[in-house]
């Protein structure tokens, strides 16, 4: 079906507004999983249910609004405890969102149903509906639609709506046009209960009408009209052998039908107020988004060019100079912080597909789980919310699949039978950290490490901390397909998290104690687009390194400094050894010295690795705006990126993570050959 | 060797068939560019040196905001080094469509002229084509008696990029 434009308009905001009453739904639904019969919930399933009904059938989705008429006859009857709340009900139920969703799609994009899976969950629900229901009282009759369709020549309809009829938005007079449209028709308004004028509400509706209705007309089509407001009148539908003399129409004055304040009348049946307008959300495109941010970035590059002519200029200016200077730097970081919050979002955006994931899957793994939720409310980059889904998803996966055991291997374990999952949220410094944890069987250290040494990722002779062993499960290389079932579970993939998660400029860990569980940290920047840098020298190159990788920068004595076989140095730094990476060596530039006593060594930390990094030199902390290297060349190994300085010039920024494995097995494949 | 192609040569119809190419030198020879894809000249800068990479990319430049990788056009072709002149000059193209466009810097030994290259003119590449790789040439066309080399920007620029230098993805 074609709708004309403006229409189609107001459809897009129906299926936008649907898809929300989903997500309501089916949250409803999975909470009704955990706790017993709530009615408060239930009605709100119910809600969005008949608010998806009525838009469709305004719309003239009739494949749509059929389907949710079934769900909401279930529902209904549900809510009235006329129907037993079972699990198989609430499964149907889930699917039947699953069903709507998919439909919308289709309708939206108007491509065909999926008429058989649209009958077959017809069939479960007409099932369930079909069962003898329980208690005394009879069901409710599904609106009607059933019980009277004998087609009459006539009506004679009561209808005396409630006071505030008109405050929750419903207009009399539309619905007597539509009564019009069916057949012959005439109404009495009744004035008799009209105050005067003085004592008058004006948003109130004081007024009853007598209807007279002519012609063939069915009781479902009468229904049809008064849907939005049977639960807000008295209505009465009387059918006529032959129709009556018209009776002039006074539809009365109508008063204002302004929106008032007192919407939030949670009444049955009224169509529900979604839960994402109390956000105050707006939605903008993200490419408009992009381009502020980019022109931040630019007020960024100037401020610091204005810093740096600064240190050049005569006495007299100079005071002036630099309050304007300090303004200006005020200003630029104020805007740009600004700007960034538009593109932040609750991580909850992310976590929200989990309670159905865990239901479905834990329901296919015979497994019992609580799903707890920390933190929801942490906000971050949009960008880094949509890529980190994905590797979420994998890890709570493989939590659910590999941690957690089935309940009778818990209960032998002294366990209790329902496993916990937590997801958590927070932030610290300029990141945000992210962790999974499950209260499951662990990882079993003694056979990720031999089944490493087996494949020769570690050295038979090297030892390993539990943590380095634990961080295994992340090499290349130790997650194919055939050990993961023997080793511990975890794996399928870990890699691949963990490349998605740097490639975020994040770092991923895993602790874990055997039989005790399991937690995997993410950290990750809270943004893409901005970074705190050092910027350091080496020879005549600047680079920058991303603070949030610098734990310190220290000055080192010769004495403090070895030589492990000849070639790699070491440095000592309080009780612990670090390698020294030397920049110069790395990225083949000429330096100061090559001497680890004569430059500057900067510690910096990634997945669980330190080392100092050797420069000569160490310039200015900026913030940097990230340009890619990739749009106009390629990935560079131990580059995450490149940036604009303020005299112009072009810095590059370094791959902490990237640096730190390069260096600890040069010339990339080294480590296999010397492993074999 | 007459071809049907060199058949129509002595027409020279006055060409909706006719290409304009821009031409550089390059140790003596002169080399045509789809000026389509110019999208600037701009003289010789100091550049950001990038590791990792082959030597004939000499680094990157700041183009108005933009990160642009400049690679030295005689080292790609393994012709002999000089040092950069004031005739030296960065071609600067945009090369590849969609996601994988790009803008990318030639150094050059100079800028030559602009030529209204006629299809019909041009032959395909012999085999040996000097010191350039047959594939990155699209043809030779004669001009006022001279011999252009009309390079396949795509192919040339996607390949040197590409490369078989170490990047990221493939050490990882």
């Amino acid at each position: 079906m074609t709708l004309d434009p403006e229409m189609a308009e107001i459809a897009k905001v129906f299926f936008q507004e649907s898809r929300e009453g989903l997500d309501v739904m089916e949250s409803g639904l999975l909470s009704l999983g955990a706790t017993t019969a709530d009615n408060e919930s239930i009605n709100t399933i119910f809600r969005a249910a008949h608010s998806i009904k009525g838009g469709a059938a305004t719309f003239g989705f009739t494949d749509v609004a059929g389907f949710t008429h079934g769900v909401e006859t279930l529902l209904d009857e549900m809510r009235n405890g006329v129907r037993p709340l079972t699990a198989d009900a609430v499964q149907v139920l889930l699917q039947s969102c699953d069903c709507l969703r998919e439909m919308m799609a289709a309708t939206e994009a108007e491509q065909p149903l999926d008429q058989g899976r649209i009958a077959g969950l017809n069939a479960d629900i007409a099932h369930i509906l079909g069962e003898q229901p329980r208690g005394a009282h009879a069901p409710p009759a599904a609106a009607g639609a059933a019980a009277t369709n004998t087609e009459t020549t006539g009506w004679r309809i009561v209808f005396e709506p409630v006071a505030d009829l008109l405050r929750l938005r419903n207009e009399p007079s539309r619905m007597f046009a539509e009564l019009a449209r069916l057949g012959g028709f005439a109404a009495r308004a009744d004035v008799s209960r009209v105050p005067p004028l003085d004592t008058l509400d004006p948003e109130s509706c004081y007024l009853s009408w007598d209807i007279e209705m002519s012609g063939q007309i069915s009781r479902a089509e009468l229904d049809e009209v008064f849907d939005w407001v049977d639960s807000r009148c008295r209505l009465e539908f009387t059918p006529k052998a032959n129709s009556a003399a018209a009776v002039p129409a006074q539809p009365g004055p109508a008063p204002d039908a302004r929106a008032g304040a007192s919407l939030a009348v949670p009444a049955a049946g009224a169509p529900v107020q979604k839960a994402g307008a109390e956000s105050g959300s707006i939605r903008v495109a993200t490419e408009k988004l992009d381009n502020i941010i980019n022109l931040v970035g630019e007020l960024l590059i100037t401020q610091s060019m204005l810093s740096g002519f600064a240190d050049g200029i005569g006495p007299g200016e100079l005071d002036r100079l630099r309050q304007g200077l300090s303004q200006l730097a005020r200003n630029t970081r104020e805007l740009q912080e600004s700007v960034m919050q538009i593109r932040m979002l609750p991580i909850s955006f992310a976590f929200n597909r989990f309670p159905r994931l865990v239901h479905d899957l834990s329901r296919k793994l015979g497994k019992k789980v609580d799903l707890k939720f920390t933190g929801e409310n942490t906000e971050l980059d949009k960008t880094v919310l949509e890529k980190i889904g994905d590797p979420l998803v994998h890890l709570v996966r493989n939590a659910l699949d590999h941690g957690l055991e089935i309940p009778e291997r818990r209960a032998a374990a002294g366990k209790r039978e329902t496993g916990t999952l937590e997801l958590s949220a927070f932030h610290e410094g300029g990141n945000i950290i992210i962790e999974v944890r499950d209260d499951g069987a662990g990882l079993n250290k003694a056979k990720i490490l031999s089944k490493a040494r087996e494949r020769g990722l570690v050295p038979a002779d090297q030892e390993l901390t539990d943590e380095q062993v634990d961080n295994l499960i992340f090499m290349p290389g130790f997650s194919t397909a055939d050990q993961i079932s023997d080793v511990s579970g975890r794996g399928v993939g870990m890699d691949v998290v963990r490349r998605n998660i740097n490639d975020l400029g994040g770092y991923v860990q895993i602790s874990s104690k055997e039989g005790r569980g399991s937690t995997i940290r993410i950290r990750l920047p809270l943004t893409l687009a901005i970074l705190d840098g050092q910027l350091v020298r080496v020879g005549k190159e600047v680079y920058i390194i991303s603070l949030l990788a610098i734990v310190e920068t220290i000055q080192v004595s010769r004495d403090r400094v070895n030589t492990l076989a000849g070639r790699t140095e070491v440095f000592r730094l309080r009780d612990e050894y670090l390698p020294v990476v030397k920049l110069c060596d790395q990225f083949g530039v000429e330096p100061d010295s090559r001497r680890a006593e004569d430059g500057l060594l900067v510690v910096v930390e990634a997945d669980g690795t330190r080392v100092g990094v050797l420069v000569d030199d160490l310039l200015a902390q900026q913030q940097v705006v990230i340009k890619s290297l990739e749009s106009n060349f390629k990935p560079v190994m131990g580059i995450a990126g490149a940036t604009i300085l303020g005299d112009g010039a072009v810095a590059l920024i370094i791959d902490v993570p990237d640096l730190i494995r390069s260096a600890a097995n040069p010339a990339g494949g080294a480590a296999t050959a010397h492993a074999a | 060797m007459s071809t049907a192609k060199a058949a129509t040569v002595a027409d020279k119809p006055a060409t909706d068939a006719s290409e304009q190419y821009l031409t550089f030198m390059l140790a003596g020879e002169e080399y045509g560019v789809d000026i389509l894809r110019v999208q600037e000249i701009k003289g010789w800068d100091k550049v950001t040196r990038i590791p990792h990479t082959a030597d004939y990319v000499l680094g990157v430049i700041n183009l108005r905001g933009a990160v642009v990788p400049i690679l030295d056009l005689r080292r790609r072709f393994g012709l002999e080094m000089i040092d950069f002149g004031p005739t030296t000059v960065v071609i600067v193209v945009r090369v590849g469509a969609g996601r994988d466009e790009r803008t990318v810097g030639m150094v050059v030994d100079a800028v030559s002229e602009v030529y209204n290259v006629d299809t019909a003119d041009t032959k395909p590449p012999p085999d040996v084509c000097g010191s350039v790789e047959t594939i990155f040439v699209k043809a030779l066309a004669t001009v006022e008696e001279k011999m252009l080399i009309l390079l396949d920007i795509d192919r040339l620029i996607g390949n040197s990029i590409a490369g078989d230098l170490v990047t990221g993805a493939a050490a990882a």
